[in-house]
């Protein structure tokens, strides 16, 4: 039991600090994505942002639209809305752009996004889609705060609006973490040359609104994550729901099996 | 029906067989806790061959294909998720189960004589299990199979004057590549099974032969039998008592396994990385490459170990040693009694230390080096060294003189007499 606990702990601490690596250090800050799998039209919203807007350049080369009935749509309402670039429901979601491509137009082949949600988690994929900001130092005219220098164009701009990268400077780092902490969402502390401190978050600019309030576009982000989610395991709901039933099954064969075991040792003596 | 029992053993001796390996074999009836994972371990090994042959019916080990088909097999083959998440997560409980399985041995000195080749058997075991580990964490093809491999098969290369042949020789190749993946399929789902069943069947014949041992290092084959049954005193059949005992185990322990399986199937990344759900990319090599937790004790020896006279070789050499010197236990332990029941403080005090620092090694292994940072420049001796390098030498230390100090500390230690019955 003791070995247990130390294991226990021992993995605890290791899964804390991979995670805190996995962020590029400590000190960024990321949200919780609101991420429901249960949430059918969440996810019937994402399957539309995703076609519409990531559909283009990245593909999700093992997930089969007909997959989407999962997410209660209908045959024919994937056809006809989700469906432009072939006529068959059994098809995987390709790309007509080939990696060659990619590399030659944005430096790195646009990743298949299959899997991607596994790879990162949603709360990594949540806050990199609102962590983009207008940089006129990067080749695309974009950056990214949890994502530093990334090839990929802010594609959603139209949506969110051209943000901006706001810096507040703090005296020392427990004043700049707790003005981070207070922010509740996306921000990033740094140091500065000179024993300062930084806190970066991603805001609106006021001259430059976009087509989306900057909560709709939060929605918008988290539909699409939601449905980025679903895609890196279409079959978690039917793994969680048959779950339940196989431990409520075992826990009835534990009782059997436990009064039989008490019945058989009954004659042997102590 | 016992026309055709008789015709069967009249040409081979199927009941006699049963009987001495199971349904008139006499155990200890003190089995406690411990004694779950033994029949543990066989379950895991039946469900990784049934779940690894159906796998083994939708994968494709070509570097091109593999990636794919393990994603083909979660989406499109029917139960084809539920048959890959009880593989993946058979392999990790297989060690969490042997692990449990070898402590059991150490503590109630289940090594000693005369059941030396049920122990050396069981080394061998474990050997077999680490080499079938490593080569079916290539198959699924990401970017920890590929880079975890390639790390693994340099430990090789780093051999003095053969070790970059030796490398090659083992990939077939100058780099992993789709010859190496076949090769490693062959020994994944072929070789090494074989092996493992045989060490298996000798492991139990070997254990039936001399007789259980139990949580109080009682021989209770020394003891008279007991005129009414026949049986020796605090013996009984394994059939049926252990057997409806052992399937509460197999009961409990499915319901952990199912956990798992079902809402938890990456283990927080332990089971399934995250980074091996990119397609294995021989250009890109990743920031950080740790090998699955079950090996991590051992990798973090191997880093622990300074390279001397330019050679990487001598971290190997501890590495391979670390694992090897379980062989010599039943030789190295020269106490007067079995069960840690009955031993004194210095043996307790040293499987204690043991088990911590093979604990700690495995968390150390996970991470990078510079987790903790380095001591100050102005420390003599350890200045400017990592904090978590210096911690992993000084385990990897302790870890070797629990076995080399054994026959000295175990000798000395102060026992309490052993009773004549079992509790």
């Amino acid at each position: 039991m003791k070995k247990l606990i130390v294991t226990l702990t021992a993995a605890v601490l290791a899964g804390a600090s991979t995670l805190a690596l996995a962020a590029g250090g400590a000190d960024l800050r990321m949200s919780p994505a609101p991420v429901h799998r249960l949430d059918a039209e969440s996810l019937q919203r994402g399957a539309r942002n995703f076609v519409n807007y990531c559909l283009n350049c990245h593909s999700a080369k093992y997930m089969r639209y007909e997959r989407l009935q999962d997410i209660g749509l209908t045959e024919q309402q994937i056809k006809d809305n989700l469906m432009f670039a072939t006529d068959k429901i059994g098809s995987t979601m390709t790309v007509a752009m080939t990696p060659a491509e990619g590399k030659q137009w944005f430096g790195v082949p646009p990743p298949d996004l299959s899997v991607i949600s596994r790879v990162r988690g949603a709360d990594w994929l949540y806050n990199y889609l609102n962590g983009f900001y207008r940089d006129d130092k990067s080749v695309t005219g974009w950056n990214n705060l949890v994502f530093p220098s990334v090839a990929m164009p802010h594609v959603l701009w139209q949506l969110s609006g051209p943000n901006r990268l706001e810096i507040k400077e703090f005296d020392d780092h427990d004043k700049a973490v707790a003005a981070a902490i207070a922010i509740k969402g996306l921000a990033k502390v740094e140091a500065l040359p000179g024993g300062k401190w930084a806190v970066l978050q991603v805001g609106a600019d006021p001259d430059a609104p976009g087509q989306l309030q900057p909560v709709q576009y939060r929605e918008f982000v988290a539909d699409l994550v939601n449905f980025l989610d679903f895609v890196g395991e279409p079959n978690k709901n039917k793994r969680i729901s048959l779950g339940i039933a196989v431990l409520m099954y075992l826990i009835v064969l534990f009782g059997i099996v436990f009064a039989l075991k008490r019945l058989y040792w009954k004659n042997v003596p102590h | 029906m016992d026309k055709i029992m008789n015709w069967i053993d009249a040409r081979f001796p199927l009941t006699a067989l049963w009987e001495s390996q199971w349904g008139k074999y006499v155990a200890p009836k003190n089995f406690n806790f411990w004694y779950y994972f033994g029949s543990l371990a066989a379950l895991c090994l039946v469900m990784q061959i049934v779940t690894g042959i159906f796998l083994t019916m939708n994968y494709k080990p070509d570097a091109a294909k593999a990636f794919d088909s393990v994603e083909y097999i979660m989406r499109d083959v029917e139960w084809g998720w539920l048959i890959r998440y009880m593989h993946s997560t058979g392999a990790s409980m297989f060690f969490v189960v042997v692990y449990l399985h070898m402590f059991r041995g150490l503590m109630y000195g289940s090594y000693r004589k005369p059941r030396e080749l049920v122990w050396i058997f069981g080394c061998l075991i474990y050997l077999t299990l680490m080499g079938e580990a490593f080569f079916g964490y290539l198959l699924p093809w990401g970017q920890m199979s590929y880079w975890g491999a390639q790390v693994i098969v340099n430990l090789f290369s780093t051999v003095p004057f053969i070790g970059e042949g030796l490398g090659t020789w083992i990939r077939g190749d100058y780099t992993i590549s789709d010859i190496t993946l076949n090769r490693f399929f062959a020994f994944h789902v072929i070789a090494l099974p074989l092996v493992l069943i045989g060490l298996v069947a000798a492991h139990l014949m070997a254990l039936h032969e001399v007789g259980s041992s139990n949580p109080d290092g009682i021989e209770i084959k020394k003891q008279p039998k007991d005129p009414k049954t026949g049986l020796y005193l605090d013996g009984i059949y394994s059939h049926p008592y252990y057997t409806i005992k052992d399937l509460m185990g197999v009961v409990v322990f499915l319901f952990v396994f199912s956990i798992v399986v079902f809402f938890m199937p990456e283990m927080g990344g332990y089971f399934l990385e995250y980074n091996n759900f990119i397609p294995a990319d021989p250009l890109k090599t990743p920031e950080h490459i740790a090998p699955v937790w079950y090996f991590t004790p051992y990798y973090a020896i191997l880093r622990a170990i300074p390279s001397f006279f330019n050679s990487q070789f001598w971290g190997v050499l501890a590495m391979g040693a670390s694992v090897v010197l379980f062989f010599f236990l039943p030789w190295l332990d020269r106490g007067a009694v079995k069960s840690i029941r009955y031993r004194g403080t210095l043996y307790k005090s040293w499987l204690a230390a043991f088990v911590i620092s093979f604990l700690i090694l495995g968390y150390l292994g996970v991470v990078p080096v510079t987790i903790w940072g380095q001591f100050p420049d102005s420390w003599p001796l350890l200045g400017g060294a990592d904090k978590a390098t210096v911690l992993a030498r000084i385990l990897t230390l302790v870890y070797f003189l629990f076995f080399l100090l054994m026959p000295w500390y175990t000798a000395r230690d102060k026992t309490k007499p052993v009773p004549e019955r079992v509790h």
